[in-house]
């Protein structure tokens, strides 16, 4: 036996790692172009209601955003609040707060632009209806209703 | 021949830095894309603005009340109920694509006729309305004039394409009966509705006519209706063709204090 074993000097032969960094650096690259760094900071709590006839929005330069919900801050209470860019804001400045935001984008933008209503599921419509009032009055008239996407339950799919 | 080695750098460390930012970024990604229901609201109305009179007969009228409870046509309903309720108001009376032509339902808007020949006529007289008002435009000087009539050439232009969309929808699917103009489903909702139901029962119209459009499309053409490519010219037509036969109005009514139903 012990002849045998002679014979063949084993060595043996690492698997190259080299190519490793490669393929984290093709997942890095996803995960660097996938992230969306979250620019303000909710001062409200937001959970979305369902939807099936959903759209995505595909540029988000012409969006901007209204949260309503209740406040994070408990000391404010828990009735509904607007947030307009990072403050708390009263449904009487939506008006100029559509004219600086038109303003901060370029021309083409201006025209697209969509209203996203980012409102807490259990807000009632009439803080919703004041806030639709002074959208049209200021002219901003392409909203959305930011939901979460549902499956579509019955239908021709 | 004795083998030489390469001399390597030693790249391993490189997958640990790596692996270092692809774990934050990993963190601090979040995923879900932004999506929503897209609305146009109306414009603002000028003060001397009258509601026009419809019958009732053309509206579905879709109430909901501070308890998220819903009034359709003046009956409870269930907000499951609601798609199929949308559908049989926009299928009722038979619009000859989709449901035949049938006797006349009293609660259901009663559908128009079309002729090809008297379409065209009016697509016709539009289209010289419109030369005429150029022509007029080119010569007009005064400021106020120009404006005059660049409101007139768009108004003018946005009955031409109606008129259009008609024709394209009798050429696609021969004799249908089109709903009357005033025809529409109306929502309209308690100020203390819950966001949620309101955002449900919007979405459930839009359902109903999406499907509609889905199975006309799907029908006709063998694929779906948002597969069709709107810059594509044939396809184009096949988009206003379904759009006019089953048109998306849905219209909001100003939020009251419908609080309970008949008291």
């Amino acid at each position: 036996m012990a002849k045998f074993t002679k014979k063949k000097k084993k060595s043996v032969t690492p698997v190259s790692t080299a190519s490793l960094p490669d393929i984290v650096f093709m997942l890095l690259f996803f995960f660097m172009v996938a992230t969306v760094m979250r620019d303000k900071d909710p001062l409200v709590e937001i959970k979305l209601p369902k939807a099936t006839e959903v759209e995505k929005i595909k540029n988000k330069t012409r969006a901007a955003y209204l949260s309503v919900g209740p406040p994070v801050d408990k000391k404010r209470g828990s009735d509904p609040v607007l947030q307009l860019n990072d403050d708390i804001a009263e449904v009487a400045d939506i008006r100029q707060w559509v004219e600086d935001t038109k303003n901060s984008k370029d021309e083409e933008d201006r025209k697209k632009m969509t209203w996203v209503l980012n409102v807490d599921k259990e807000t009632k419509m009439g803080r919703i209806s004041a806030i639709k009032q002074e959208l049209r009055q200021s002219s901003a008239l392409k909203i959305m209703y930011q939901s979460t996407e549902d499956v579509k339950v019955s239908g021709n799919r | 021949m004795a083998r030489r080695e390469l001399a390597e750098i030693n790249a391993g460390s490189m997958a640990d830095i790596a692996f270092l930012l692809l774990v934050f970024f990993l963190v601090v990604t979040t995923m879900n894309s932004d999506s929503g229901m897209k609305r146009l609201l109306p414009p603002p109305l000028p003060p001397e603005f009258v509601p026009p009179d419809v019958k009732a007969r053309n509206v579905y009228e879709v109430l909901v009340n501070f308890n998220n409870d819903l009034l359709v046509e003046e009956k409870a309903m269930n907000v499951n109920d609601l798609k199929a309720g949308a559908k049989e108001f926009l299928l009722a009376n038979g619009d000859n694509v989709l449901s035949p032509l049938g006797p006349a339902l009293d609660d259901f808007p009663i559908r128009g006729t079309l002729n090809k020949d008297s379409i065209n006529g009016v697509i016709r007289s539009f289209e010289e309305l419109i030369k005429q008002l150029e022509t007029e435009l080119e010569v007009a000087s005064d400021a106020n004039n120009i404006k005059a009539i660049e409101k007139e050439i768009k108004t003018a232009n946005s009955s031409l394409n109606s008129s259009l969309s008609k024709m394209y929808a009798f050429e696609f699917f021969g004799k249908y009966a089109p709903l009357p103009g005033s025809a529409l489903i109306s929502v309209q909702n308690d100020n203390s509705t819950d966001y949620e139901t309101y955002v449900r029962v919007n979405n459930e119209l839009e359902a109903a006519i999406r499907e509609l459009r889905d199975e006309v499309c799907l029908a006709k053409f063998g694929i779906l209706f948002n597969q069709l490519d709107a810059a594509d010219e044939e396809d184009k037509k096949k988009i206003l063709a379904i759009r006019e036969v089953y048109p998306q109005r849905i219209s909001e009514a100003e939020p009251l204090d419908v609080r309970g139903f008949g008291g």
